[in-house]
């Protein structure tokens, strides 16, 4: 058992780091030296980068192969993203959290005092949300799944309770983690369904499960609906229908540099969970290649959850951008975008493995850069001590904060899909692997939902590049620690830099979307065979229009 | 390919270098930067070896950009592509020196900015890559639009936002017809890939339904940025309201871009859907050259006046290309890099009287050429030019597109049979006369009679003291160069046309085919009229 679980814990590494980490900097936050206190942000982001370390060092072809995992190299691609955005997504919090409090000690008004400060809390929370989300890529079992989504989840309740100090904090708190709770429920029952029907919580198990469940009379009720279950519950983290209506509130109400985590860490949580319950089930029209090498199909997205994430897809680009169209606090309508985003994002879902899979997560990295980027120039600047929420606040502000105005105008630019910045490029990734998939349908509604995002995006450029000062606006200053300005700009340089080794980064997270090859027990071998017969048979048929993908589907450009 | 490279991203260097660098020599910088990517294409241009050979494009590869989707960085040129890129390189320096007194505040991103719309241009015009293509193409639009909604007059933000727009959703649908056609590739051969000409032999053998819906998807992305018919709105008000210059590259290199996506994507992409659209496109510009000159003709802005001639002036310019025959083609391609030439030279003569009296209303100010003798000139040049008055250059385009139109008939004895005709020419003829008439009217105002100037001069005088009450010399060396190209290429159009010549046969090689087998479908009737044309296309 021991050998087993070597590889397991070996593969844990970076999550052992932010463990420790999240420890010490619980109890360094209660010490009495200002400096300690002060360096907190920066031990999380040491501690982040570390784990970026950490994840080539251990996560080797071997110790994955070992694991017995379903997606063997999801974590080599998806815990340095989550790592690399986090490290961004610490600098634009530092200052924020306790700044009252320290202020009035550095004052001298109050003496410090060990019960009221609450950053040590806030970054070790931070640090376990973080690996609560790097835990879900070694998930292999439904339980590992949903402690691991919970433990991405319960931090975030607290952190947008004590991240700042408005009094909306609070209010979006409790909205947030009543709604959590019940998105909870809804993935749970989904996960008990879905053990009731194929009797195993392991996913290599459940998946051969359902395999013979779909080449007898295909995919069971109860699994079906398991699964649909599963993914409305998920719906909660990534913010997608009908999940979706708690985030303008609590994007609004929380400090902005926890809606910047928010709007990144839970949702990219929710799609790598999604993703690993769908490739239970498996996409059509691709083949897994069993341990002997031999071509089976996967059975395909039974037509009930594809037409359910078909809607929900369309539903959610079309309201994110009609909501964000209607909105005047900049912050809810970057909750709207977030939103519509996420609708972009299912289309990778739809479209599946590999192809889908990879354009998902490309684009979550490109996602991850620039709507942080937005949030960080936000968090960068205030108003008499408020954080920024209206457009007026913007108005003109590249006359006083000339920076901050250009990296809001990148990243509405990036966000918009206008090249060359990396926006475009997960766009056209995500069309181009829903064109495999035959979904022009769907093109053509990300296509429309683009156009209409012009309006809104157009609006959080040129407000503050273009439209004169306001009375408001007069009076907005940057907060006085300089690193969500720097976040902001390491952000806004990502989104012009990252196109130019765009094809790296889209093999690496091509490699993460394969899934491990199947292996049948004796009693389902037999009817591998029906199933290869069956598969030519219908490769002539319905398969002729996309010639068949194997895993290693695009192939590499023919040279000119 | 280094000297292309060298073009296209020098001027961003440049614009780094204005950024940083102190605000006084910015514009000093700029005009430099400029100056450097004209030199590179024009050293390119000298050694191209494929003016006369339409097969041959040389340096079309390039660097592997994201190997999975099949973008790579290739860049070359062909002679229509490298004429439309020499012209925008060409207007460029002018326009900066054309910016240096009338551009008061916030200049260095005024001048970084110009010289990131330059070079995303020119990329849009070297691009053998139909994404590399689209970056270019869609890219202008940011620096554009902040030209204008900075810059701009008093409705500036409005022009910006309704151009940002208008444009944005049109390449929405241009973008996504591309990577249609990149998957149609991927079906027939395997791999996905965006190379231009590479994707043109893929789209060809598509079946006609298919290339119509492409034709059309692609039309609409193109039709905007021309602009055609119903989608020009947006036009009249970015022109009205930019600065001088970014009317001029406005009008001279970005609209160029639509008819340069028309000539490159659109009709060599999808034969089956250019034939049988042409009736429909060809009815669309000729609307477009009657409506605009008759707003011209009330029109008393000046400004406003050659922002819709513009209009009329393309909608002749994309009659000529959709005759579907190499005389209409090459007419096109030549009225294109004319018109840059001569309605670039408009917008500079009207900007610099504006920047002297802050009013373009010829009510209010005419009779200059006794206040300004060497402006006024120069304006009854180029605006002669315009009209198209024989000896200069408007009029070869203009009687070529008319000719390729008039000839474009079914019986087709130049070997490129055509639905239009010689009806389509007479009508589209009427526009020329009305252009001669608005643009005369202008000129009669504006340049002769009494002498008429705004008397409310108080508030104006301090920056209006500055300049000598005539163009001063740094205006007339800008205006030089654009002159003698117009004479110059109103008397020799022959080492241009024929250098155009194998290009046009070459785009339009697949259509005396396609065109025949239509007519074969529609028998009986002389004309292939409007209903016919879209009842075929639903039957198929």
């Amino acid at each position: 058992m021991i050998e087993a679980m070597s590889p397991q814990l070996i593969l844990l590494a970076p999550e052992m780091i932010l463990f420790v980490a999240a420890v010490t900097v619980a109890i360094l936050g209660l010490s009495k030296n200002h400096g300690i206190r002060a360096s907190l942000p920066f031990i999380t982001c040491a501690a982040l980068i570390a784990s970026i370390v950490a994840v080539p060092l251990t996560w080797t072809n071997e110790n994955a192969q070992s694991a017995n995992l379903l997606m063997p190299m999801l974590g080599r691609f998806v815990k340095p993203l989550l790592a690399g955005i986090g490290v961004l997504l610490v600098l634009l919090s530092v200052g924020s959290v306790d700044r009252k409090l320290e202020e009035s000690v550095a004052r001298g008004r109050m003496a410090f005092d060990a019960h009221r400060v609450v950053r040590g809390e806030f970054y070790a929370f931070f640090l376990l949300s973080m690996m609560g989300a790097m835990l879900l890529c070694n998930a292999q079992d439904l339980i590992w799944l949903f402690l691991a989504i919970e433990l991405v989840s319960l931090p975030t309740y607290i952190m947008v309770a004590i991240g700042g100090s408005g009094n909306r904090n609070q209010e979006a708190a409790v909205k947030y983690f009543f709604l959590g709770a019940m998105s909870t429920a809804v993935f749970l029952y989904g996960f008990a369904l879905l053990y009731g029907s194929t009797g195993s919580l392991q996913f290599l198990e459940i998946r051969n499960a359902l395999v013979s469940q779909s080449e007898g009379s295909g995919i069971d009720t109860l699994a079906t609906i398991g699964i649909i279950l599963s993914l409305l519950g998920l719906c909660f983290k990534i913010t997608a229908v009908p999940m979706q209506f708690y985030a303008p509130d609590v994007y609004e109400g929380a400090p902005t540099h926890v809606t910047a985590f928010l709007a990144f860490v839970p949702k990219t949580a929710g799609f790598t969970a999604m993703v690993l319950i769908l490739t239970c089930v498996g996409w059509s029209g691709h083949t897994l290649i069993d341990s002997d090498g031999i071509r089976i199909p996967y059975m395909g997205l039974p037509t009930p959850i594809a037409a359910i994430l078909w809607m929900i897809a369309i539903l959610t680009m079309t309201l994110g951008n009609i909501g964000a169209l209607l909105q005047t606090s900049v912050k809810r309508m970057l909750a709207y975008s977030s939103i519509a985003h996420s609708g972009y994002l299912i289309l990778g879902l739809i479209v599946g493995a590999t192809d889908g899979v990879e354009a998902l997560f490309f684009y979550l990295l490109a996602y991850g850069v620039m709507t942080t980027a937005s949030f960080a120039a936000l968090a960068a600047l205030e108003r008499r001590g408020e954080e920024i929420n209206s457009f007026s606040d913007l108005a003109g502000l590249r006359l006083r904060h000339p920076a901050m105005a250009w990296m809001l105008a990148i990243s509405a630019a990036s966000l918009v899909g206008m090249p060359p910045f990396i926006g475009f490029f997960g766009k056209i990734y995500l069309f181009i692997a829903a064109f495999e998939a035959d979904q022009f349908g769907l093109v053509l509604a990300a296509v429309l939902n683009s156009a209409i995002s012009g309006l809104y995006y157009l609006k959080l450029a040129i407000v503050p590049l273009v439209a004169p000062p306001s009375a408001r606006s007069e009076e907005v200053t940057s907060v006085p620690s300089r690193w969500p300005f720097i976040a902001a700009v390491l952000c806004g340089v990502g989104t012009i830099v990252l196109p130019s080794i765009a094809g790296t980064l889209v093999a690496a997270a091509r490699s993460s979307a394969q899934s491990s090859p199947i292996v049948l027990t004796a009693s389902e071998s037999k009817s591998k065979s029906d199933s290869k017969t069956n598969f030519k048979g219908s490769s002539s048929g319905a398969l002729s229009a996309a010639p068949v993908t194997a895993p290693q589907a695009l192939p590499t450009a023919s040279t000119h | 390919m280094l000297l292309i490279w060298t073009s296209i991203l020098f001027p961003i260097l440049a614009a780094f270098a204005v950024a940083i660098g102190p605000t006084k020599s910015a514009k000093w910088t700029a005009f430099a930067g400029t100056l450097v990517s004209l030199g590179a294409l024009t050293l390119f241009a000298w050694n191209f070896p494929a003016w006369h050979n339409a097969e041959h494009f040389p340096n079309t590869t390039g660097p592997s950009w994201i190997p999975q989707a099949g973008i790579t960085f290739s860049v070359g040129f062909d002679t229509v592509s490298l004429l439309l890129a020499l012209l925008s390189a060409f207007l460029m320096p002018l326009c900066i020196a054309g910016s240096f007194s009338s551009i008061t505040e916030r200049t260095k991103e005024y001048y970084g900015w110009f010289l990131v719309l330059g070079s995303s241009i020119i990329l849009a015009f070297a691009a053998r890559d139909a994404i590399l293509f689209y970056i270019g193409y869609e890219f202008t639009l940011v620096p554009m639009t902040l030209i204008i909604a900075i810059y701009g007059g008093t409705e500036r933000r409005v022009a910006a936002i309704k151009m940002f727009l208008y444009t944005f959703l049109g390449s929405m649908f241009m973008l996504a017809t591309l990577l249609y056609i990149g998957w149609e590739h991927r079906l027939a051969v395997g791999a996905w890939d965006f190379d231009i000409d590479t994707l043109t032999k893929t789209t060809i053998r598509l079946p006609s339904s298919t290339q119509y819906w492409i034709f059309a998807a692609l039309m609409v992305g193109f039709a905007v940025k021309v602009p055609l018919f119903p989608l020009h709105t947006w036009l009249p008000l970015a022109h009205d309201q930019a600065p001088t210059a970014g009317s001029v590259i406005l009008a001279s290199a970005m609209l160029k871009l639509g008819t340069y996506g028309n000539y490159r994507f659109a009709l060599p992409m999808a034969p089956a859907g250019g034939a049988e659209l042409m009736s429909v496109v060809a009815v669309l510009a000729i609307i477009a050259i009657i409506y605009a000159s008759l707003i011209c003709w009330v029109q008393t802005d000046a400004k406003k006046l050659v922002a819709y001639s513009s209009v009329a002036h393309l909608g002749l310019c994309m009659l000529g290309l959709f005759a579907l025959n190499p005389v209409g083609a090459e007419g096109a391609v030549f009225y294109m890099v004319n018109h840059g030439l001569s309605t670039g030279a408009l917008f500079l003569c009207i900007g610099m009287f504006y920047e002297r009296y802050h009013t373009k209303d010829t009510d209010v100010v005419g009779g200059l050429a006794k206040r300004m003798p060497i402006w006024a000139s120069f304006m009854v040049l180029f605006t002669m030019a315009s009209i198209g008055l024989p000896g200069l250059n408007g009029f070869i385009g203009e009687v070529l597109c008319l000719g390729g139109t008039f000839i474009s008939e079914h019986d087709g004895q130049s070997g490129y049979p055509g639905v239009l005709g010689p009806w389509y020419a007479i009508v589209a003829g009427l526009g020329l006369i009305f252009a001669a008439m608005y643009l005369l009217i202008l000129l009669g105002k504006l340049v002769w009679g009494p002498l008429r100037e705004p008397h409310d001069d108080a508030a104006h005088a301090s920056s209006a003291v500055r300049l000598s009450p005539d163009i001063n010399f740094r205006e007339i060396a800008i205006l030089t160069p654009l002159a003698i190209a117009c004479i110059w290429l109103g008397l020799q159009p022959k080492p241009m046309l024929d250098a155009i010549a194998p290009c046009a046969e070459r785009m339009l090689a697949n259509y005396p085919k396609e065109v025949e087998r239509l007519m074969a479908q529609s028998a009986g009737t002389p004309l292939a009229s409007l209903n016919n044309t879209t009842n075929e296309s639903s039957s198929e």
